[in-house]
């Protein structure tokens, strides 16, 4: 689904004194199919942007569009119950949102609030478990009595049973180690290849961001700071020290190389053998000697 | 009074008795001014460790000294005095209403008197560069400064060994690299032995000796440049590598020789330097 | 964020009577509150409210701010001033209004019950909003201090309470997030039958009693590693102190008990 943001702005608690503009005349437009990261310091506006996503808030000024529904600071915003179950929310550390007595119960809770049959709930469960590799032995647990990891599989399993088509992101791998991160994160990419969704992913992460994303958003005060490609992104190191934003590793590691060593190479998406060959090849002064 | 230094000798450790090995004959000094980082999977028993070494657990098999004192249920007040630990959940270990309460739970519970706190309050703040939040509530602090309240709280007991486990692993990048960058200061300025429980390879990477834990054995320890230049150990148990140390192994793979393994950009820039300067 | 529920709706306006000692506070409270019911003359009564009245102009928490907090108890005032004016039959008849009789000793004892009762919500108030809860924690574990002779768990009480208030905000943050993922799972708190929102209740209880099971055992443990061992031989940063000003509220109130005989009846 085509998302569009038209001039949006939130405020929370207006007219009070701790009245606060999250959102200030945020306008940009994400095209369905796409992966965008949204980036930018905690407090930049990142999850109140993402809350307009499901009509979770509704914009103050401005308006929200995701497919064909439209979230307007002034419209009555009928058909939240549709919109929300066509965009699906994994929040930071989803599993706390767990309670039923079963992962399977807790996996069909989604779908049951929106009325989808028995019979599909469950095909839609054990297709959901395989996809975030849960064993299904697992489905008449209790969720409580799994690991951390797990119990975040599960969560997102609840997500994915929605069938959404817009999946939005909030720090999935938030508190995991290093190789769960890894397989959460190659999960989401494999999904939204195989399922053709549309992808909103919030992230600290800058290596994340570039691995993943095919758009990225910068958020910087409540206002849209740059987007563009991750190419694109990354190439304006200056601009991100400004809001204080890293680069990744590998694009950082280009741009020392280049002044300390005045080799001329440019990072266009190498893995780290093709840019260690690259490299080797310079140094032994195959290039620009000056 | 023995040296300054934790012992563990060939500690087992189980939750119960019908339970598996948490830990399994496991034996390491950390001695007075080092900084050891402790890594390995989830489940390898990291944590566990740094719950022993404060007394919260006791082993079931081997012995845990800390200063030549047996860690034992008699003498587990005075053991804490001397390790400090900073856990993950900033929220968690937040006891106060304000700052200053926060920083003053664990001398109260020493029995400190209070011109001594006062001091004490003033001196670890400015430590940690929270000098400003005295009397912040913790709902208003950013993670990150909730868990330099931590450090700051844990610095006014004085004690010889400070424990992060997994300090970091909750907060976003700033956050992070104001807790790094205010271990790295009070390390400096104060006598004591940082013991770090992570996953961040960048951490890992500044610390003067590493653990590596596998499935409750220690799997290998020494220096991060001795660790990382036997880096097939290190995959083999599926843990990760830092980016620079990655790209240096293709780099000997594509034939260009590197003097020892880097540890960070400037030391394999370094070395690609001398390298195109004498080709 | 939206949540801005305030505990005890402290104001910090930094008046002399903020920086009154609790313990004094909530003593002179509850002995008000006894000598209340000793009034029995317009002039008695007088002398009462205006020692409220200036406590609560000393407190420079401004009027309209008090009396919007006792908007709820205007109703009950009220109430009772009817209440006795239908009830009492006794003594002369003061007017009659559409054939029922109104007397003379119902207008008063009305008058003086709601009197009564306002004069005791606007002191009370007074203690909250000049007080931050952690220091009526802190004056309520110094009074009830004797009580430990007979084994009562005073600090114990005294910690489970500031551990409350430091909680309280982080739990309302947490509902709030885990309403929000709910909702996002389609659940609708706002429309459908009673029933139905009763039920919609269980993902947001279930979930909030888990994490705060799981916060008060990660807290208990980082207490514990902090040296935490119960109430004995624990120093306390707090410190309470008799001030002059406190030394000044004592004279007023004894000045105020001894006025309070005089004009009585």
């Amino acid at each position: 689904m085509d998302i569009t943001f038209d001039h949006v702005s939130y405020v929370y608690q207006p007219n009070s004194p701790f009245e606060h503009r999250a959102l200030n005349d945020l306008s940009f437009s994400v095209k369905s199919g796409s992966f965008v990261a949204v980036i930018g310091h905690t407090g930049s506006g990142k999850s109140t942007l993402i809350q307009h996503l499901n009509g979770l808030l509704q914009p103050t000024e401005g308006k929200v569009q995701i497919g064909d529904y439209v979230l307007e600071a002034e419209g009555k915003n009928k058909r939240l119950r549709d919109l929300r179950e066509s965009v699906g929310v994994v929040f930071q550390y989803p599993e706390h949102q767990l309670f039923e007595e079963t992962v399977a119960k807790d996996i069909a809770f989604g779908p049951q609030n929106f009325g989808v049959e028995n019979k599909e709930i469950e095909k839609r469960t054990r297709e959901a478990v395989k996809a975030t590799g849960l064993p299904e032995d697992l489905l008449n647990r209790s969720p409580f009595d799994l690991s951390g990891g797990q119990m975040r599989r599960v969560a997102i399993s609840g997500v994915l049973a929605m069938n959404p088509k817009v999946l939005v992101l909030d720090e999935p791998t938030a508190g995991l180690d290093p190789s769960g991160q890894k397989e959460i994160m190659s999960m989401f990419s494999r999904l939204h290849r195989e399922k053709g969704l549309t992808t909103i992913l919030v992230t600290h992460s800058m290596e994340d961001a570039l691995a993943y994303a095919d758009h990225i958003i910068i958020m910087n005060h409540g206002e849209l700071y740059s987007e563009g490609t991750p190419l694109e992104i990354f190439q304006q190191q200056k601009a991100l020290e400004d809001v204080q934003l890293d680069i990744p590793e590998v694009i950082a590691f280009i741009s020392e190389v280049r002044k300390r060593l005045n080799i001329d190479l440019e990072y266009k998406g190498q893995t780290i053998a093709e840019l260690a060959k690259e490299l080797a090849h310079k140094v032994r002064g195959g290039g620009d000697h000056e | 009074m023995g040296e300054r230094q934790v012992e563990f000798r060939n500690v087992s450790f189980r939750y119960q008795e019908d339970m598996p090995w948490v830990l399994k004959d496991v034996s390491f000094t950390i001695g007075p001014d080092e900084w050891v980082a402790i890594i390995g999977h989830n489940g390898s028993g990291k944590s566990t460790i740094a719950k022993l070494m404060n007394g919260l657990l006791f082993p079931q098999e081997g012995e845990i000294l800390v200063d030549g004192i047996r860690v034992n249920q008699e003498t587990v007040w005075d053991v804490r005095k001397q390790v400090g630990m900073v856990f993950q959940n900033p929220d968690n270990q937040f006891v106060g209403t304000t700052v200053r309460d926060d920083v003053a739970f664990g001398m109260e519970n020493h029995g400190m008197p209070r011109e001594l706190m006062v001091k004490r309050i003033e001196e670890s703040l400015s430590a940690v560069g929270m000098q400003e939040y005295k009397i912040h509530e913790p709902h208003r602090l950013s993670g990150g400064q909730k868990q330099r309240v931590a450090i700051a709280s844990i610095l006014a007991v004085s004690p010889e060994f400070i424990i992060l486990d997994e300090a970091t692993a909750m907060l976003d990048p700033k956050g992070r690299k104001e807790i790094m960058q205010t271990i790295h200061g009070v390390q400096k300025e104060r006598d004591l032995s940082l013991i770090t429980i992570t996953h961040d390879l960048h951490e890992v990477t500044q610390a003067s000796r590493v653990i590596v834990m596998n499935q409750g054995e220690v799997w290998m320890q020494g220096t991060p440049r001795e660790v990382f230049s036997r880096k097939e150990h290190v995959i083999e148990i599926g843990l990760d590598t830092p980016f620079i140390s990655k790209l240096a192994d293709h780099l000997k793979a594509e034939g260009v020789s590197l003097a020892r393994e880097p540890l960070n950009h400037q030391e394999l820039l370094e070395e690609l330097w001398t390298l195109r300067s004498t080709m | 964020m939206s949540s801005s529920l305030i505990i005890g709706q402290y104001i910090p306006t930094d008046s002399v009577v903020h920086r009154l000692d609790p313990r004094s506070k909530i003593a002179i409270i509850f002995f008000y509150v006894v000598i209340v019911f000793f009034a029995n003359s317009v002039m008695s009564y007088g002398v009462l409210a205006l020692f409220a009245v200036g406590s609560a102009i000393l407190s420079k928490v401004p009027l309209s701010y008090i009396m919007k907090g006792l908007k709820p108890v205007w109703f009950l005032i009220i109430f009772t001033f009817f209440l006795h004016i239908f009830v009492t039959r006794d003594g002369a008849v003061a007017f009659s209004i559409f054939g029922w009789d109104v007397y003379w000793e119902g207008l008063i004892q009305g008058g003086a019950i709601s009197l009564r009762f306002f004069l005791l919500i606007l002191v009370t108030s007074l203690l909250t909003l000049t007080t931050t809860p952690i220091e009526i924690t802190d004056a309520i574990e110094e009074l009830l201090g004797p009580l430990k002779k007979v084994k009562f768990p005073v600090h114990e009480l005294a910690l489970m309470m500031s551990i409350s208030l430091r909680f309280i905000p982080t739990l309302m943050q947490e509902t709030e997030k885990i309403s929000k993922a709910q909702a996002s799972r389609g659940v609708d708190l706002r429309t459908g039958s009673f029933k139905d929102r009763m039920k919609a209740v269980v993902p947001l209880l279930v979930p909030l009693f888990v994490s705060a099971f799981k916060r008060a055992e990660e807290l208990a443990m980082a207490m514990e590693a902090r040296g935490y061992q119960g109430g004995e031989g624990r120093t306390k940063l707090r410190e309470l102190s008799i001030g002059k000003s406190d030394v000044m509220l004592y004279i007023v109130f004894v000045l105020l008990i001894i006025a309070l005989f005089l004009t009585r009846s």
